[in-house]
Parts: C-alpha cells; sequence; structure tokens
C-alpha cells in the first residue's frame, strides 16, 4: 500500500511539473519533449488504476504517435518563436485569474461529490477479477460497442484523408511522368524516318 | 495519507485540466503550444474516466477513454496539417493574425 502510495505521488508530482513546462517551455521542442513526459507518468498512473491496456495505448498512441507528429511540425517549420513569445506576461493575469477559478470549481465540485448509494451494483460491465484487464475490454469493445468501435474507424479514416488532401500539394516547376500522354503518343509524334546521303549526314 | 482513493485522482486531473486551459490563454500566439494544451486537457478527461471506472468496477469508463484518444488523435492530426497549410501560406503561425475568414 506505501508503494502504491508513493508511486501515485510520484508519477502525479512529475505529470504535473511536466504539464507546467509543456506551457511554460521556451523552445516548443522542449514543450513537445514535456508532454511525451506527462504522457508516460499517466500511463503509469493508470497502471495503477489497474487499466494496464489503455496505459499502453496512451503510450503507443501518444508517444509513438502523436508527439512525434508534433516534434515533426515543430522542427520542419521555421518560426520565429521568440516573436511568438510576446505577450506572455501580459495575459498571464487573466490566465492565472481563470485558472484560478476554474481549478476552484472542480476542487469544490470534487469536494462536495458522493457518490449515490448502490450504484456499483449497476455497473454496464463489471470488471471481473478473473479474466485480465485487455481481454475484459476486447469482450466489451467488440460486442456493445462495436458500432461506436466501427464508428471511431471511421474518424480516424476521415482524419487521415483530411490531412493528406489539406497538405498535399502540387508544386511548379516539378517534371513529372505521365504515363498516359506517353502511352498515347503516336507514331508520328515520336518517329522521323530520314534520308540520308551517304557521306553528307544530317 | 498512504491511502490513495478516487479524489487523489480527481485531483491531478483537475490540477492538468487546468494547466490545459491555463496554457492556452498563456499562449495566446502560438498554435503548437495551443494543440499541446488541448492534448492535456484530453488527457485530463482520460484520467477521470479511468479513475472513475476502477473506483466503480466498471469498465465502461476505459472503453470510452479509448474513443477520447482516438478522437484527441484525429484532432491532432487534422490541427497540424491545417496548421502546416497556413503556415506554407502565411509564413507565420500566430493566431492573432487568423482573421482572413471573419466575415
Amino acid at each position: 500500500m506505501i508503494i502504491q502510495a508513493i508511486c501515485f505521488y510520484l508519477f502525479s508530482a512529475v505529470a504535473v511539473a511536466s504539464g507546467v513546462m509543456v506551457i511554460a517551455a521556451r523552445n516548443p521542442v522542449h514543450s513537445v519533449l514535456f508532454l511525451i513526459l506527462a504522457f508516460f507518468n499517466a500511463a503509469g498512473l493508470f497502471v495503477l488504476l489497474g487499466a494496464e491496456f489503455l496505459a499502453m495505448i496512451l503510450v503507443v498512441v501518444y508517444v509513438g504517435a502523436v508527439a512525434v507528429l508534433f516534434l515533426f511540425v515543430v522542427m520542419m517549420l521555421d518560426i520565429d518563436f521568440v516573436e511568438l513569445r510576446q505577450g506572455f506576461q501580459q495575459y498571464l493575469p487573466v490566465g492565472a485569474l481563470i485558472g484560478c477559478i476554474l481549478f476552484a470549481e472542480l476542487v469544490l465540485v470534487f469536494g462536495y461529490w458522493v457518490l449515490v448509494p448502490g450504484i456499483p451494483a449497476v455497473a454496464v460491465a463489471p470488471a471481473l477479477p478473473e479474466i485480465s484487464n485487455t481481454h475484459a475490454i476486447g469482450a466489451l469493445l467488440y460486442t456493445r460497442y462495436v458500432y461506436a468501435f466501427q464508428a471511431a474507424g471511421v474518424v480516424l479514416l476521415i482524419a487521415m484523408i483530411g490531412a493528406i488532401v489539406l497538405t498535399l500539394r502540387a508544386r511548379e516547376g516539378v517534371r513529372r511522368q505521365h504515363a498516359a500522354t506517353q502511352i498515347y503518343r503516336p507514331r508520328a509524334a515520336s518517329v522521323e524516318i530520314v534520308k540520308v546521303e551517304i557521306g553528307k549526314g544530317i | 495519507m498512504f491511502e490513495i482513493g478516487l479524489a487523489h485522482y480527481l485531483t491531478v486531473a483537475a490540477v492538468l485540466f487546468t494547466l490545459g486551459i491555463f496554457g492556452i490563454f498563456l499562449n495566446r500566439k502560438n498554435v503548437i503550444i495551443i494543440l499541446m494544451s488541448i492534448e492535456l486537457i484530453l488527457l485530463a478527461v482520460n484520467i477521470n474516466f479511468v479513475a472513475f471506472s476502477a473506483f466503480l468496477h466498471d469498465l465502461v469508463g476505459q472503453i470510452f477513454a479509448m474513443f477520447v484518444l482516438t478522437v484527441a488523435a484525429a484532432e491532432a492530426a487534422i490541427g497540424l496539417a491545417i496548421l502546416v497549410v497556413y503556415f506554407r501560406n502565411r509564413g507565420t503561425i500566430e493566431v492573432e493574425a487568423v482573421n482572413l475568414m471573419k466575415g
């Protein structure tokens, strides 16, 4: 129990600290790296909660895909980040005010929140201790939530097509091979038979 | 102190959520940081989902956390694509300069 508590405090402290660094770091590359750290620690929290599958998915999807995408974009674009930092001090008070209000509201909600007695008895899909987390999620995802699962796949497909269509561009001055025009070119347009006199050349 | 309950996890999620909102206000000009703040907010929501799922012994919360993850990945991909196109056209990523679509 003590070890679990120590792990919880470690993971949550590092997650919150790296969350602070994400929004406060001067270099956006450092922000992305701190985002990765925050996601790793959130995955640790998920493992503590017994959601191993989701923890691994978090690491694979966020660290493996989303954060690398962010890194690519940050490094590819030639942006003057110092200029973008201007106004940081100006927005600090109003941001801090709104953040404090929001946090106070959340604390009030969580502080005076009670569970209706009997709620655990009506769990839609109770977690059974004898089967593993991954097994249980799979059994639930492919039966009761199969349509939502398919819809999630469609969302990802549309996002992929959208991202490709948005970033694809036909650049000027690039020589490309056009197979159709090559194939349909008549013989007369490409070959010419010339009578050459002996000893003269063309 | 050593008994980690639901409230502990909810507090961490609340702190991360607030940090995300704060980051949006703090980095008004840098779209990349704003997108990262949105990712932080979605992470906080996911922590809430999983914490409730674990403490109520109901797996549906984890299923929905997975869907939130899907939407977050799609949102990041589309957002960064729009960002790249915008940078190509304008040469900057300042959010305050995005007023071309004003009617």
